[in-house]
């Protein structure tokens, strides 16, 4: 095992220690807590690369490269628990990655909360949200990855809610770990289930990891409910870990509302890294996702069914209505917010048509842009006074033009504009499996609507954001105004990565999909005029046009001058609009059904608490106390009262008696010659001869 | 030091205690309370001179000690532990100096409530390592009586009516198992639970008392459930099961915080203990009888009270509920158990994970749960007494610190990983799954509304904007950290490295797993 296995622990460590410390350091130590967390970074960084240079470096023969490191974290009975990390290219791409886009968040983060009084506890949470994200990346064991996983959720959790004062923040941070403990809790009973079936957590250990040998192991060739094999059954249940945490539909509804929290985190965790580890999750456990499920009826001979048709689907479906949704948004972050709920969606939807390289290729293009959008959204919120309305912005071009160019960029990386951007070519290959998937042509065709409403809502942004004149209140005494150099350098950089991420992998030199999947990546260019890549790519160019066409002649062709003008969508089609608007009513929908009845049962639950459990225990006393009353009635009636009765008898009779004895030798001799009568009288009775 | 009688001693101490204690004048409240500590101090040190001497390498019972007693009653002073009465008594030596320090603040009958501490320690020592029941039996009424008192004296507005049905409850459950085990004594003459187990397992228990108690025509088996029932009632009141609860929610919401702290955190663990020691040993057929039942009773225990704790507006009384629901955990643990396995070596290894998991979560739930009553008792004290989830509101602002550590108990209490509560809760359900897996994933709802109401009370409490009412509120003085970062630190250092605890019971949770195959 080399170094860069074997102090692979270091890298999300170092961040957690500095957590650890800024934790103890007092509010004003500015500065300390900075350079903690960025000193922190840039090691992890370092190693980072270390460790994807090692990758780079392996036998390209090796299709299924990866080294791993396991040790024992405590006995139960005969066994042992054991965790572990791994190194593989998936593992290596995704820490360069996480740690890269964190370290300049966390620069941009000094500049962007500099006046926040809580600026050390800001650091602290960041640096606790980038050591577990990285925990989880390199984890080579399914319970320690959801552990990790959890501790992200409790990052975000505390940085969504960061301005707690805020009641919409505190409401938004306890939605958001909700709603994704929903799908954790799922996806932990998948945990349970696979831990029941395969025997071990692990992903890889030599042979006897839960991925590995799949179709040699004898329980994954079980079924279940339904005739559906076990590993399907535990993928989607694993699935529904990712469907929270990534914000797919239907828990989609959280991530919108966690914009509440500073842009710098909306920017990383909930955009670049934390809602992607949805996407990285499946990638992981793709042989469980990917393991044949059996033909299903219906569906026509030769097509099987697995864990990751759901996955498409979900995708697909996510992706359409989440863009659906970014339409008609006026602020800045959520249009962003739903935007990578749509982007996740494509994510997944490449996993589920493409593989992991196709999935992940998305993956990696979307964190730097979007995250660059972010930053950007971030540095126009400060540039004009913590404003959100894009309706009341506009005209920025002028007042903040390195924002404006490096937000240009990551627009039209997002919407896929040909040949430059790096979005064009991942989404290109996304479209371009969705094509050939067998199953179904629909995920295709929602996959095109989703592209085309991106570009058209990016669009609308833009005009609104950076054209036309500034339509902020009058009330602000300045001017918008650019953001300072810590905040724009971070911008310049992700945005050449914006556009450079993308030529690693294109059809012409497909590195990104063969570093991922082994092989050598060819240079070929022939490969992009070819019939069915041709077609796709030309299909992807005019649906970028039209979008970005329409989008301009909606909303730039002429200036909106007024922020309570109408919108161009809403005097077209007012009731979409206002469906759109009004997000599908989801969580209109969710507050009448789940959360009431929630609420409903609660209370069911105390009333019976307190009239069924209480009122038994109550009745079972007054059972008693009613009998101990009849036992008194006896007491005192029946028996009390003959021995009453008896006791006044012998008085009584007592009473007769004692008058003979009354003392008077007159009555004593009138009672004794009475006698002596009687007795004579009986002697001489008795005597008589018979 | 193997002759040194070490668990006597260790019972001793509190007991004299509570005899010096008592003698004192109502007036030295600071001599009391100082002299309380000291005796605390000195079993917590005999607690740990306990743990360290213990063999983790051996599954029997250790520093055993043994002298007649009344011998034809089959009473016998007969004291050890093994893994599961040691993790429990360190508990207790761990956990009572907590409390009385959280108790620090009574000002009434001061000697006489220190007393009546110890006294309830005592009993909790000796409950935790008698090994014959009559002995056991002692100590179990024992500390029953103090904690009446001491919710009696010293706790809230309607601690009368609190204080007995708590007592009077509890002692329902105590006469059935008392009755029950007197029938037990008449049929086969002994109190060893020891042999009792041994008998159970094999079938001779149920024997003997067919041969003795012909009553009604039931056979051997029906008998032996009928007694079974007498014991378990005292048990499944103590955790409490549902629908045996009902004691509870007045009880820790009257009791003083103290009191509280050592309710939630040690006598709802006497049941669970009687459920391992004793219920489980020596009527293993009986429970697998009836194991469906009782597993869907540990499911409407787990699920109900955690829904019943988000309805309550009391913070008390909903962690209160809270707690049932975490002891739920544990007695689906211990149901669990009961299924038949035989010598299916795969299930017999899951039974490990299950009842490593469930003592665990003893431990856990028994540093956490005092822990948060604890909070909410410094909370009482800064806010006069008021206690509500609504009276409340972005107390961050003043008092971060309370915040961050109350916090950080809440996410112990809630699982979440890297900290105490997940291991124990993973281990159960990992466990469970396998052998009772519809039970399990139902119960697996209890861990999303214990996050919802959990976190609805750092909402409520602790963000939004501040309550002017409460802007002077006092940030967490230092003595008060004193009580709260060591227990937080234990609670970390479980969450990261529990084999520093399994290491001590794994043995024996072997041991018992195997007693159970049959």
């Amino acid at each position: 095992m080399t170094f860069q296995v074997q102090y692979l622990f270091l890298i999300p460590l170092l961040p957690l220690i500095a957590a650890a410390m800024i934790a103890v350091t007092r509010q004003p130590h500015k500065r300390f807590a900075a350079t903690m967390g960025i000193g922190a970074m840039v090691i992890s960084l370092t190693l980072s690369c270390a460790a994807f240079a090692k990758t780079l470096h392996r036998s390209s023969s090796a299709a299924n490269f990866h080294e791993v490191h396991n040790f024992n974290w405590f006995t139960f009975g005969e066994t042992t628990l054991q965790l572990g990390w791994v190194l593989d290219p998936l593992t290596a791409i995704m820490l360069v990655m996480v740690t890269f886009v964190s370290l300049l968040i966390f620069i941009y983060s000094i500049g962007y909360m500099a006046h926040d009084e809580n600026f050390t506890r800001f650091f602290c949470f960041l640096s606790l949200f980038a050591a577990a994200m990285l925990g989880l990346i390199i984890a080579n064991n399914l319970l320690l990855l959801f552990m990790c996983w959890e501790l992200v959720g409790l990052a975000s959790y505390l940085l969504i809610g960061f301005w707690y004062q805020k009641p919409s923040a505190a409401a938004a941070a306890k939605k958001a770990f909700i709603t994704t403990r929903i799908g954790d809790v799922v996806f932990f009973l998948g945990i349970l289930w696979l831990y029941s079936q395969s025997g071990t957590l692990l992903f890889y250990a030599d042979g006897k990891g839960c991925l590995e040998n799949l179709q040699q192991a004898e329980w994954a060739a079980r079924t279940t409910i339904g005739g559906m094999a076990i590993t399907t059954g535990i993928g989607l249940l694993i699935f529904c870990g990712a469907i929270g945490k990534s914000g797919q539909v239907p828990l989609h509804v959280w991530l919108p509302d966690a914009m509440e929290g500073p842009t710098p985190v909306s920017a990383l965790i909930h955009a670049a890294t934390m809602v992607a580890a949805g996407v990285f999750l499946v990638a992981r456990v793709y042989p469980l996702m990917s393991a044949n499920g059996g033909e299903v009826a219906g569906w026509g001979p030769g097509i099987h069914i697995s864990a990751l048709t759901v996955v498409t689907w979900v995708g697909a479906i996510t992706a359409v209505f989440a863009a659906c949704i970014a339409v008609a948004q006026t602020d800045i972050k959520r249009i962003l917010a739903y935007s990578t709920v749509s982007q996740l969606g494509f994510m997944m939807m490449g996993l589920g048509v493409g593989g992991v390289a196709v999935g992940m290729f998305h993956l990696i293009a979307h964190a730097f842009f979007k995250a660059l959008l972010f930053l950007g959204a971030g540095s126009v919120i400060h540039g004009c006074h913590e404003e959100q309305d894009i309706r009341r912005m506009g005209g920025l071009k002028k007042f903040m033009p390195v924002t404006f160019a490096t937000y240009a960029i990551g627009m039209m990386a997002l919407s896929g504009v040909p040949i430059l951007f790096s979005g064009f070519w991942s989404k290109d290959a996304i479209l371009h499996a969705a094509h050939d998937w067998p199953v179904s042509k629909i995920p295709f065709y929602l996959g095109v609507s989703g592209a085309l409403l991106t570009a058209f809502y990016m669009t609308r942004q833009m005009c609104y954001v950076f054209f036309g004149n500034n339509r902020a209140d009058s009330h602000h005494a300045t001017k918008p105004h650019e953001s300072p150099r810590v905040m724009t350098l971070p911008l310049t950089i992700l945005a050449v990565f914006a556009v450079m991420l993308g030529f690693i992998g294109t059809p012409a030199w497909p590195w990104f999909q063969s570093y991922l999947n082994g092989g050598q990546p060819l240079f070929n260019f022939a490969e992009l005029w070819q019939g069915e890549v041709r077609s796709i790519l030309l299909l992807s160019t005019v649906i970028v046009a039209v979008g970005i066409g329409l989008g301009w002649w909606f909303y730039g062709r002429k200036p909106i001058t007024s922020p309570d003008a109408e919108d161009v969508l809403e005097r077209l089609r007012p009731d979409i609009y206002e469906l759109f608007r009004n997000k599908f009513y989801i969580d209109e929908l969710y507050e009448a059904t789940v959360i009431r009845f929630f609420v409903w049962w609660a209370q069911l639950c105390d009333s019976m608490d307190y009239w069924v459990w209480n009122g038994a225990v109550l009745a079972v006393s007054y059972l008693i106390l009613a009998l101990a009353w009849v036992n008194r009635l006896i007491d005192e009636y029946a028996v009390n009262l003959g021995f009453d009765e008896g006791c006044k008898g012998v008085a009584e009779g007592g009473k007769l008696f004692s008058r003979l004895q009354n003392g008077r030798v007159q009555s004593y001799l009138r009672v004794i010659g009475v006698a002596l009568t009687v007795l004579i009288l009986v002697l001489i009775w008795g005597c008589r001869p018979s | 030091m193997s002759t040194f009688p070490l668990i006597t001693v260790l019972t001793c101490i509190p007991l004299v205690g509570a005899v010096v204690l008592i003698g004192l004048d109502f007036e030295r409240k600071q001599l009391a309370r100082g002299l309380a500590l000291g005796f605390n101090l000195v079993s917590l040190l005999g607690a740990v001179l306990l743990w360290l001497h213990f063999d983790s390498a051996s599954p029997n019972l250790q520093l055993t000690e043994r002298h007649d007693w009344i011998p034809s009653l089959g009473a016998e002073y007969f004291v050890g532990v093994d893994g599961l009465g040691l993790l429990m008594v360190l508990l207790t030596a761990i956990v009572v100096p907590i409390a009385m320090l959280a108790s620090w603040r009574i000002e009434e009958k001061v000697p006489l409530y220190f007393s009546m501490f110890l006294l309830l320690q005592a009993g909790l020592f000796g409950t935790f390592t008698a090994l014959n029941f009559f002995h056991w039996f002692i100590f179990w009424e024992l500390s029953l009586v103090p904690a009446f008192f001491l919710i009696k004296l010293w706790g809230g507005p309607r601690r009368s009516a609190a204080a007995t049905q708590f007592f009077i409850y509890t002692m329902v459950g105590s006469v059935a198992m008392l009755l029950s085990f007197l029938a037990i004594f008449w049929a086969v003459g002994t109190f060893d639970f020891h042999t009792l187990a041994e008998m159970g397992s094999s079938g001779k228990l149920a024997g003997a008392l067919a041969d003795k108690l012909g009553w009604i025509n039931l056979t051997g088996h029906q008998l032996a459930l009928v007694i079974f029932a007498g014991v378990f009632l005292g048990f499944a009141v103590k955790v409490p099961l549902i629908p045996f609860h009902t004691w509870l929610p007045v009880a820790y919401a009257e009791a003083p915080t103290g009191v509280t702290m050592v309710l939630t955190g040690l006598m709802s663990k006497m049941g669970v203990y009687g459920f391992l020691r004793i219920l489980l040993p020596i009527f293993p057929n009986e429970m697998r009888l009836i194991m469906t039942p009782l597993l869907w009773l540990a499911v409407a225990t787990i699920v109900l009270s955690a829904c019943a704790a988000f309805a309550q507006r009391d913070l008390k009384r909903m962690f209160a509920y809270s707690s049932i629901n975490h002891l739920g955990y544990c007695l689906l643990g211990v149901f669990v158990l009961a299924r038949f396995t035989g010598n299916d070596g795969p299930l017999n290894v899951e039974k490990t994970a299950v009842l490593n998991g469930v003592l665990l979560q003893m431990f856990n739930h028994g540093l956490t749960a005092p822990i948060l009553f604890c909070f909410i008792g410094f909370l009482e004290q800064r806010s006069g007494g008021l206690r509500g989830l609504d009276d409340f509101g972005g107390l961050r602002k003043v008092a971060p610190i309370f915040c961050g550590l109350m916090g950080i108990a809440i996410f112990a209490s809630l699982g979440l990983p890297g900290l105490n509560g997940f291991i124990g809760e993973f281990l159960i359900f990992k466990g469970s799954f396998p052998l009772a897996t519809w039970a399990t994933a139902l119960s697996v709802l209890g861990l999303l509304v214990t996050a919802i109401f959990l976190l609805t009370v750092l909402q409520r409490v602790f963000s939004g904007p501040l309550n002017v009412k409460w802007s002077a509120l006092a940030e967490l003085t230092w003595p008060e950290r004193f009580i709260v970062i060591p227990a937080t630190a234990l609670m970390l250092l479980i969450g990261i490295w529990p084999q520093v605890l399994m290491g001590k019971i794994n043995l024996t949770v072997i041991q018992m797993v195997d007693h159970l195959k049959f």
